[in-house]
């Protein structure tokens, strides 16, 4: 055998042992691991009610278009939020249909709440990066208490203290931003959590 | 300025600088230890299984390879893991691990995709969750992530060995250094990290989709996966390639600020401290911080003004009544494509980063970023992946631009032109130039050709300046194997996954084959000593030079086309 079908021989044996190393005991420990350490979070986060049904992830978005729901980011995906095929709008900022998009979002904000001072968060008007995004910042979330309170008809204050019951500070003060949980929020609305 | 890198925002960088000074020495260290063969505190678990390798395939770890052996061998091994992983994504419907029944790709996009992985470049023309099998993710693109990042590691080493041989053919052993990279290396380290990622929140796990009834009565289906293994190495290696289709912009890829402050080290981990490796290696811990002193001054300066042009936000939307400020309550700023838990400081670091470093994963949608923002990556990706740059090819690529610079420097003073010890000459000019040259050629000859014909139009999806842009990112994300995109782009077509493939290929080995080529002239040289007319090599008029160098040549490359892109593109938007 001459020496270069040997060297080809030998990579392919090569790549092989890795493939079964690195491509696949690798991750099986890994799994191995996580699910004796970190179950929950190993199957995605779900929150569960109280009678053991899942009602969602607390890491994955749902679409909320009703009043009485808090809503959250403007998703890309093919339908929103769809949690089989994540996606962002890829708009650029001159994008005639980045602009078509928030005025949209804008006349539904309006239709409830006819205030025309106070000046919209910009997260509520644009889409997120996955579509998926679980979350909005606390200015967005407040701007939504008065149509959220007078769907349901209770109080603006209880509806902040549940915003600020399902709020993350950014970790140890610094990481990240602060945010807001928007299906935590909507389910401990509908008293479906604590 | 105050109002647009705040306080917290400068301190977040802070902490990601000093994190990565803090590994710089231990990690560095530890790889010179690897590379130079010695027993690290692993061996007792990893030898046993490193030497039952060689002994299986008869590899004689000690034999010595001349640098045309060693980029044989490199070569066969690449086409062996690109053979494997084409068919398992073709096949990967007969496969195991395939809840949802996906189909084998078709022809074009397995070949992108396997030529992707195996350059380190992990273009991605597909959607993961929407595309991939279990398996093609575990056993295909897992497996290349780690190898093709251990063969940019062993080209690394080789070119040490270079410069350090003495009048000698040898430059190592190919089949050792890529087997030591990834047992004692990147193994070790991607098990640490997946960890982490899976307390933190990313999933691991080998469940079918779930479905679920969300709140407001719609169905909602739940893509799920061996994530978190994936995920380590894909930001160690400077892979980049996603699990999901948005990468680590997706909640169960990148779940919070830890795993997305984890990620965003593990993108910087190894490139920063090859630069220590590199000093211990050459004996002159100096000339390692010389280098990793060039690029944080070019990193540095282009992430802070990424920062600012994202925080000052989309001037389009200033017509309608939005607030785009920053304030306790929201990060303000250009938000769209961007997630709320990162913010704005977080996506520019992460964009940044992952361009400097040859990672290209992302975790907001740069297609989306103000106009100067995205320049920046882009800008990153046109020096040629030499700021940090991929494991092993960005301090060897950056190698190639220490050596012009020597060469430059020499001749300015007269002198014949040496570095650590070695006489610069011709040969060694010319296989420089090339591995800096090549790269562009190909940015510039591909979009020039995807611009003129139908086919290549037919993929844009912002009109205008910004359509322009995406084209010249992805050819310059491909043939400088980064694989971040202006993700408008629609590039799963035979025309792009085929013209992209052919760039990943160039970028990837007409840069190692020169590399190789070097490192074999300068392990056949004498040592001759340092006297008074050495140009040093270590000193901040050298650092200076160095990076005026890097500049020059990607600004006189690249100015035109960033000026008919996103500088056309930043007027028109300031003009609404």
């Amino acid at each position: 055998m001459n020496n270069i079908a040997k060297t080809t021989l030998k990579s392919f044996g090569l790549m092989l042992i890795f493939t079964a190393i690195l491509g696949g005991i690798y991750p099986m420990i890994t799994s191995l691991l996580l699910e004796g350490f970190a179950k929950p979070q190993s199957i995605g986060s779900l929150i569960k009610a109280k009678d053991g049904s899942i009602l969602g992830s607390s890491l994955i978005g749902q679409n909320f278009e009703k009043p009485k729901y808090l809503w959250g980011r403007l998703s890309a995906t093919s339908t929103p939020y769809d949690a089989a095929a994540s996606s962002g709008s890829n708009l650029g900022v001159n994008n005639p249909v980045l602009l078509e998009n928030a005025k949209a979002r804008i006349e539904n904000l309006k239709k409830y709440k006819n205030d025309e001072n106070t000046k919209i968060p910009v997260d509520l008007v644009t889409a997120s990066g996955s579509g998926l995004d679980p979350e909005i910042s606390p200015a967005a979330a407040y701007y939504q208490i008065p149509r959220i309170a007078k769907a349901r008809g209770i109080t603006g204050a209880s509806v902040k203290a549940i915003i600020d019951k399902s709020t993350k500070k950014r970790t140890l003060n610094l990481l990240g931003e602060s945010r807001v949980n928007v299906l935590e929020v909507n389910l401990r609305l509908d008293g479906k959590i604590d | 300025m105050a109002h647009l890198l705040t306080m917290n925002g400068l301190l977040q960088l802070v902490a990601y600088f000093l994190i990565l000074a803090i590994f710089y020495i231990p990690i560095g260290n530890y790889m010179a230890n690897v590379f130079s063969g010695k027993t690290t505190v692993l061996s007792p678990i990893v030898k046993p299984i490193e030497k039952s390798i060689y002994n299986l395939l008869s590899i004689n770890p000690e034999k010595g390879m001349n640098w045309r052996e060693y980029a044989i061998t490199l070569l066969a091994f690449s086409f062996a893991g690109f053979v494997l992983l084409y068919l398992i994504l073709l096949f990967q419907g007969f496969l195991p691990f395939n809840p949802q029944k996906f189909a084998g790709l078709s022809p074009h996009l397995a070949f992108n995709t396997a030529v992707s992985f195996i350059t380190n470049t992990n273009w991605q023309s597909y959607g993961g969750e929407s595309t991939l099998s279990y398996f093609s993710q575990m056993a295909g693109l897992c497996t290349q992530n780690f190898v093709s990042a251990a063969v940019g590691l062993s080209v690394l080493i080789a070119l040490i060995r270079g410069l350090n041989g003495v009048e000698t053919s040898d430059i190592g052993n190919f089949w050792a250094d890529v087997t030591r990279t990834n047992l004692y290396i990147l193994l070790p380290l991607s098990l640490i990290v997946a960890i982490l990622l899976g307390l933190s929140g990313v999933i691991q796990n080998f469940q079918n989709y779930l479905e679920i009834t969300t709140l407001e009565g719609a169905k909602q289906t739940i893509a799920m996966g061996p994530v978190a293994s994936q995920e380590a190495i894909k930001m160690l290696g400077t892979n980049g390639g996603g699990f999901f289709n948005v990468n680590s912009a997706h909640p169960f890829e990148n779940p919070t600020p830890i795993s997305n402050f984890i990620e965003v080290v593990s993108i910087l981990l190894i490139p920063v401290a090859l630069c220590q490796t590199y000093g211990v290696m050459v004996n002159d811990k100096k000339q390692g911080l010389a280098i990793i002193a060039a690029m944080v001054l070019i990193f540095a300066p282009l992430l802070i003004f990424c920062v600012t042009q994202e925080q000052a936000g989309n001037h389009v939307l200033t017509t309608l009544n939005i607030d785009q400020s920053v304030n306790s309550l929201q990060a303000g700023g250009n938000m769209e494509g961007k997630e709320t838990r990162f913010g704005i400081v977080n996506s520019a670091l992460w964009a940044s980063a992952t361009t400097a470093a040859s990672n290209g994963s992302v975790n907001a949608m740069h297609d989306s970023f103000t106009p100067l923002g995205g320049l920046v990556p882009m800008v990153f990706m046109m020096f040629g992946e030499v700021i940090f740059g991929g494991v092993g090819s960005g301090l060897y690529g950056m190698l190639h631009f220490v050596i012009m610079t020597v060469f430059i420097a020499g001749l300015m003073v007269g002198r014949t032109p040496e570095y650590l010890g070695k006489k610069i000459q011709s040969y060694e000019m010319k296989m420089a130039s090339l591995a800096v040259l090549v790269p562009s050629l190909f940015v510039l000859i591909g979009v020039s050709i995807a611009l003129m014909t139908k086919a290549g139009q037919a993929g844009i999806f912002n009109n205008g300046a910004q359509g322009f842009s995406e084209v010249l990112y992805a050819l310059t994300s491909a043939a400088n194997n980064n694989g971040s995109a202006f993700a408008g782009l629609g590039a799963n077509s035979p025309f792009y996954n085929t013209l992209l493939g052919v760039c990943m290929l160039a970028g990837r080995y007409w840069i190692i084959i020169p590399t190789l080529a070097l490192a074999g002239s300068l392990a056949g040289k004498k040592h001759i000593p340092i006297s008074a007319g050495t140009l040093p090599t270590h000193t901040p008029l050298f650092v200076g030079i160095l990076i005026g160098v890097i500049i020059l040549v990607g600004v006189l490359t690249y100015a035109p086309s960033l000026a008919l892109g996103p500088v056309v593109e930043h007027l028109h938007m300031i003009k609404e």
